[in-house]
């Protein structure tokens, strides 16, 4: 057991896939004698030396691509995107190919990867560092979408993510880098992709959130049950694919939900929930799904970042106004 | 045939005129007016004041993260004294003394580190792009905008920044191999300062200089001594003569060292040692140019020394009128957090910003 940074917990979890797993190699830009600009990679590259902790050349679509080449012939890259904003330069080598390559050649060829990137707000950052854009990743076929929202399932889902046979986006929320820490036990407790984690049982409605805004959403659950309110808390963690099955039950059961993410509203997670909670629990609903999220805007420069996302005041008035209804 | 050797590629020159300890060479000497002289000097001085108070407040948390151009000057002075005003000038993100030579005010750069969108002030005759932070995409922007120029018969032109490190981006080749196919009025400034954060130049490429990498695009390649004011300004000029006048691209490789950290967040002391630093703390820009500048006897000590004085007191009233606009704003409404998204506003924008006015009052009276 080690107390443990949400950061720390993602070094360890590459730590020990490399050191089980001989085909696992990291790369990225500065992952290496730097260990990282998060230091998500610090003492990697000592311990498992330069050419399995590689300090790439600045670009991404090359750290990608070779990443597929590398998985393409048996190893398990775990390549780093310095912050989600510059994924995009790589962005057609993901589409194109990562999100393909069992697809395209019938199961012949597979990927198996795993592309870290630290997202969202909240670290008074510059332009670029600060977005959340999972949707992107979300919508293409073929990808998995990792979100841990702190040390211990950091640890545990990045495991399952470098041991999965497919490829998987791990979307890592920067603000919580350093926000807390946690018992980290010795050996993993595995935590399968594709499933949701209830965090709070309760009757009255049912939150549902990921990343920097989950701890937001208990704190929010926390504030309602001292108006005798009991919300039901799901950390989404696997974003796709949806474990539907977590989600629809908790509805089925409260009648009421609130979705809550930093990322703009229109065409996003929440968005997706809504219609799959229409389309499998409308008849339990005692009113409509509620979306709590960052406005269709680029979050604003760092002064007013905290206008943009959405606070536990916010999603505890949202959540009050649907038991109004 | 038999395998033989094809045309002559090109060649890659490189030149110093005046060296670390400021002696100058009287062969290639250029003839550089007194006044134009002094007044790079004075851009170079004042970068240098500006960087280091920024460092401080950056340090004292009144601002956020940004990238300090110590060491690197004369490279940014240099180029940047030959643009006109109709000229454009493309930045990356570590060439706060060529913007504040084109016109950026000390506030609005600090405004904008202190992370307030107001801080992006472009004056409408302005033809300055906005710092631009993800490496290497801002070449192409170059390349679009010098095409433009050249498209309706004017004989302006693009002067763009970028590192070494930017070089192994696509967005790079690709500005390049455009400009050349295209003859493209556009200059890019290569700034290679040896590091992109903890990556040496060694791991970012295998070619023995960047200037180099011009030749495979089939447009010229210049390299200087980066931290030589004299030498940067010729090799510009010729860049940018030809650019105006031939429509022909140049890759400008101004060979400098990054003093200081990479950013704010950044440590160096995790890939690089003092020895390291060391020799080029000898091959400073600024002070070979004041050596050569008193032989001149164009300054002394007394001069600089009143010059520090006065940057300090401007700097010291520039913060002072930044933290006024910083109030200002902060007791004001942040309702513009939704402005500039598009040319007209849309139902759900319109929507969001009545949620969000409404919203604001609730935090605020919540505290
Ligand atoms: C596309 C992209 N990838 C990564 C980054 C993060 N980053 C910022 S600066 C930098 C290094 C840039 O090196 P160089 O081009 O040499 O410029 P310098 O910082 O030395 O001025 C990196 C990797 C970024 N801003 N954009
Ligand atoms: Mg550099």
């Amino acid at each position: 057991m080690a107390e443990l940074t949400m950061i720390q917990a993602v070094n360890l979890a590459m730590r020990e896939a490399l050191a089980e797993d001989d085909a696992v190699i990291l790369l990225g830009q500065d992952v290496g004698v730097d260990g990282g600009i998060f230091r998500a990679t610090q003492g990697l590259i000592e311990d498992f030396g330069a050419a399995r902790v590689l300090d790439t050349p600045l670009a991404e679509a090359g750290i990608i691509g070779m990443a597929v080449g590398m998985a393409l012939n048996g190893m398990k890259p775990v390549a780093e995107m310095q912050f989600s904003g510059f994924s995009y330069q790589a962005f057609h080598q993901i589409e194109n190919h990562v999100a393909r390559f069992r697809w395209r050649t019938n199961g012949r060829f597979s990927v198996p990867m795993v592309i870290r990137m630290p997202y969202g707000a909240g670290v008074r950052a510059l332009e670029h560092h600060s977005e959340s854009r999972e949707a992107y990743w979300a919508h293409t076929p073929g990808l998995k979408l990792v979100i841990p929202s702190g040390p211990i399932k950091a640890r545990a889902l990045l495991a399952a993510a470098i041991r999965d046979p497919d490829p998987v986006i791990f979307y890592e929320p920067k603000a919580l880098y350093r926000a807390f820490k946690e018992d980290v036990p010795d050996v993993a407790e595995p935590i399968k992709i594709g499933k949701a984690d209830v965090v709070r049982v309760g009757k009255d409605l049912t939150l549902i959130a990921y990343g920097a805004m989950l701890p937001r959403a208990v704190d929010a659950a926390t504030k309602l049950a001292g108006d005798g309110i009991e919300a039901e808390v799901i950390d989404l963690m696997t974003i796709s694919p949806l474990d539907e099955e977590t989600i629809i039950q908790s509805v089925k059961k409260t009648g009421r939900a609130v979705v809550v993410h930093e990322a703009s509203r229109s065409f996003g997670v929440g968005a997706e929930l809504c219609a799959r909670i229409n389309d499998k629990a409308f008849f339990h609903l005692e009113a409509p799904v509620k979306r709590v999220t960052g406005y269709d805007i680029h979050p604003p420069f760092f002064a007013r970042e905290q206008h943009y996302l959405p606070s536990v005041l916010r999603i505890y008035d949202e959540a009050r106004e649907t038991l109004t209804i | 045939m038999p395998r033989h050797a094809v045309e002559r590629l090109g060649t890659v020159t490189h030149l110093s005129i005046l060296d670390e300890t400021g002696a100058v060479d009287k062969a290639l000497e250029p003839d550089i007016p007194e006044t134009d002289l002094l007044e790079m000097h004075r851009a170079m001085l004042y970068g240098r004041c500006f960087d280091e108070r920024m460092l401080k407040l950056q340090r004292q948390g009144r601002i956020g993260t940004f990238a300090p151009i110590k060491g690197q000057e004369a490279a940014q002075i240099g180029a940047a004294a030959h643009l006109r005003p109709s000229d454009w000038l493309v930045p990356s993100f570590r060439e706060i003394a060529a913007q504040i030579w084109r016109g950026a005010k000390p506030r609005d750069i600090w405004l904008f580190a202190a992370g307030y969108n107001e801080g992006v002030a472009i004056p409408e005759d302005a033809r300055d792009l906005p710092l631009c932070v993800p490496v290497a995409t801002q070449l192409l922007h170059a390349a679009g905008v010098a095409y433009a120029t050249k498209y309706r018969g004017e004989d302006d032109i693009v002067m763009t920044f970028h590192g070494d490190g930017a070089t192994s981006e696509g967005d790079f080749h690709e500005a390049l191999n455009f400009s050349g196919v295209l003859d493209l009025p556009v200059v890019f400034v290569c700034q290679n300062n040896q590091w992109a954060i903890s990556l040496p130049l060694a791991k970012q490429t295998r070619s023995k200089t960047i200037a180099q990498k011009a030749v495979a695009y089939g447009i010229p390649g210049l390299r200087v001594d980066g931290n030589d004011i004299l030498a940067v300004w010729v090799a510009a000029k010729e860049a940018v003569d030809r650019a105006r006048n031939e429509q022909i691209p140049t890759l400008l490789e101004c060979v400098t060292y990054r003093m200081e950290v990479h950013t704010t967040a950044d440590d160096p002391t995790r890939y690089r040692t003092e020895d390291d630093v060391a020799p080029w703390r000898k091959r400073d820009p600024i002070s070979r140019f004041e050596t050569y500048l008193k032989a001149k006897g164009l300054i002394d000590d007394k001069t600089l020394k009143g010059m520090r004085e006065t940057f300090r007191d401007a700097l010291k009233h520039d913060w002072q009128e930044t933290q006024e606009r910083i109030e200002e704003l902060d007791a004001g409404d942040p309702m513009g957090i939704f402005d500039a998204l598009y040319a007209q506003d849309y139902p759900h924008i319109t929507e969001q910003k009545a949620y969000f006015r409404e919203r604001l009052k609730r935090e605020r009276a919540h505290g």
